[in-house]
């Protein structure tokens, strides 16, 4: 090889490249320099602590029912007071964050990992296999989320395993349409094109190459979700076909509370503003998270 | 011409993209981007292949590694035809074929790293036994186009085009290919950097045994520079096709006159007194192309029989074809 022009490049390269940045830096510093977001971050990070050593930090048994401490009102022993038998709320509230995380968190890796797998062969294949999963995502589509997962939850009856289930094919399309859609832009581009004409097969473009290109704004869809999942499991709850008692989830003891409501607000207030942190709490992060990850994002999802 | 240094040949090469309307996708007309093509490429040797947008360049540099599936004809490479070649053995030819594409920004994975990028061809075909080899292969490869071993771990977009089109010219060569098309290589870059592009193009070709390129361009200087043999296209035909510094001495086909006569000459004097040959009207559209040659409604020299038969490529003398019955 000629060494007087490949050297003479290597030292106009090494000119004009500035010292690196890493990517692990910037996005750490766009990510945590909005105090909402932060505060965020520190939201979700005391609730999953909370989740993981909720039998540690409970003051009581939230199952276990004090018929001499019915209905009391918030004091030294029971700082949020008790629940029609009994039940000291606090605790409850402390063992429904476990319930709403953990389906929070399941929920959502059913349906993104089914709505990415189906929204990415959807797109990238195209034609007939494109026409056939893209109108059936449609057809789920055009029932609203909470009314779908309703419909589900009903026929399935209630439990943990029935809620997930319901819900994870009610937010199953919002992937596959969001992944599809990123998927027909992205393989447009030359470096798949580039990749197909040195031989690679189909698997490899999608997983290492379409794939990654697509995430970023599923990683801000997934983390808005979470809220949004919760939200509707609490919802399910609420109406009776969620979680089934006595299981501590903060929608149903919402529901138990509504009875009391005049009398003892702070019964269904407590849990509600559990509920309304957390869900706050992850939008936000999916805020900072979006214009972390994807500046040219900022402002579209 | 000696056969056994045949490394191409395309025979009457036809790509037609169908049009498809309404709900049942019925075909209602063909566009036809590339009609009857038929060129060799021996080895060691470059085959520029210049034109104006359109004209079907791109179409045929796609249909040989076969990104397209040809409507007719045949591609030889190697003996083997392309046309009617099973997926499976394609991906295994395309090794031997590399691409090079025209814009450095699209054709990187913006998330893959320089190497990445540059050692993908060696992955998908398993060229490296290990680690260490895989390591050595992609650092040799950097240092041939001209770059800096270190950067391997940069993406593509800490490099300027140039750098890019360097990694883009790596990535080819990654499995000692016998066959580089190079789709408009320079047509995104700045002339400083074309000139490198086209000096790293060429010494590669010197220092590698049997390296063929499809050089494809619609700048004629570039083409001149870098080519053995010219094939001027229009619209889907080979109009003429000869040896580069033939086709720039003595033209005979009408379109590359014209063509030729639109260069502009550096020196002012002698580009005063330059004649232009001014083509009226637009090139036709590829859906609907004029009957008998293609050029004719525009050829300052046709004559009724130009309408008549789509002309076939005649040897004029050795080595030279062109597709005109007035030349």
């Amino acid at each position: 090889m000629p060494d007087k022009i490949a050297t003479g490049i290597v030292e106009n390269g090494m000119a004009e490249t500035a010292p690196r940045v890493s990517e692990w830096r910037r996005f750490r510093r766009v990510f945590l320099s909005r105090g909402l977001v932060f505060f965020g971050m520190v939201v979700i990070l005391v609730f999953i602590f909370v989740a993981i050593t909720a039998q540690w930090i409970a003051p009581y048994d939230p199952y276990k029912p004090d018929y001499t401490a019915i209905l009391q009102n918030p004091s030294s022993s029971h700082w949020l007071g008790t629940d029609a038998i009994g039940r000291d709320t606090l605790s409850r509230i402390i063992y429904g964050t476990r319930t709403s995380l953990v389906i929070g968190l399941i929920v959502v890796f059913f349906a993104c990992t089914i709505g990415i797998t189906l929204g990415t062969i959807a797109g990238f294949f195209g034609g007939w296999i494109y026409i056939i999963i893209m109108r059936f995502i449609d057809a789920l589509m055009s029932f609203p989320m909470i009314l779908l997962a309703l419909v589900i939850a009903a026929l399935l009856g209630g439990g943990m395993k029935n809620v997930i289930i319901s819900l994870s094919i009610a937010l199953m399309p919002g992937y596959a349409r969001l992944m599809c859609g990123q998927v027909l832009s992205v393989k447009q581009n030359d470096y798949i094109l580039a990749e197909r004409s040195m031989g690679a097969s189909n698997l490899r473009m999608m997983l290492r190459h379409v794939v990654p290109n697509c995430i970023s704004p599923i990683i801000v869809q997934i983390t808005m979700m979470l809220g949004a999942t919760i939200l509707a499991e609490a919802g399910l709850s609420f109406l009776g076909i969620g979680i089934t008692p006595p299981t501590a989830a903060w929608g149903s003891m919402v529901s138990d509370a509504r009875e009391y409501l005049m009398v003892m607000p702070i019964l269904s207030f407590a849990p509600g503003m559990a509920l309304m942190l957390v869900v706050f709490a992850f939008n936000m992060v999916g805020d900072g998270l979006r214009d972390a990850l994807d500046p040219r994002l900022r402002g579209i999802l | 011409m000696n056969q056994d240094n045949l490394i191409l040949d395309v025979k009457d090469l036809k790509m037609y993209f169908p049009v498809v309307r309404g709900l049942l996708r019925r075909k209602v007309a063909d566009v036809k981007a590339v009609d009857g093509v038929t060129f060799k490429l021996m080895r060691d040797e470059t085959l520029g292949l210049v034109g104006e947008s359109g004209c079907g360049k791109t179409t045929i540099g796609r249909c040989i590694i076969g990104l397209y599936r040809a409507t007719g004809g045949q591609i030889l490479f190697e003996d083997e035809d392309i046309t009617s070649m099973s997926e499976k053995k394609l991906r295994e030819v395309r090794r031997n074929i590399a691409l090079i594409f025209q814009d450095p920004y699209s054709s990187l994975d913006p998330r893959q790293s320089a190497g990445g990028i540059v050692g993908e061809p060696l992955k998908i075909h398993n060229m490296a036994l290990n680690k260490g080899e895989y390591k050595d292969r992609v650092e040799q490869l950097l240092r041939i186009v001209g770059l800096d071993p270190s950067m391997v771990d940069r993406f593509p977009h800490e490099f300027s085009g140039g750098q890019r089109q360097r990694i883009g010219v790596a990535r080819a060569l990654a499995c000692d290919p016998s066959l580089i098309i190079c789709d408009e290589p320079i047509s995104a870059l700045d002339v400083s950097i074309q000139a490198q592009i086209i000096n790293l193009l060429e010494e590669l070709q010197d220092s590698v045994k049997g390296l063929s390129y499809l050089f494809i361009a619609h700048d004629l200087s570039v083409v001149r520079h870098i080519s053995d043999r010219v094939a001027v296209m229009y619209l889907g035909h080979i109009m003429e096709i000869c040896k580069s510094r033939v086709l720039y001495e003595n033209p005979l086909h009408p379109y590359t006159r014209a063509l030729l006569s639109a260069i502009p000459i550096a020196d002012p004097f002698v580009e005063e007194t330059r004649e232009r040959i001014i083509l009226k009207g637009e090139v036709p559209s590829p859906l609907n192309p004029p009957p008998g040659c293609p050029f004719h409604p525009r050829c300052f020299m046709a004559i009724p029989e130009c309408s008549q038969a789509v002309p076939p490529l005649r040897t004029i003398s050795d080595g030279h074809e062109v597709a005109c019955i007035r030349a």
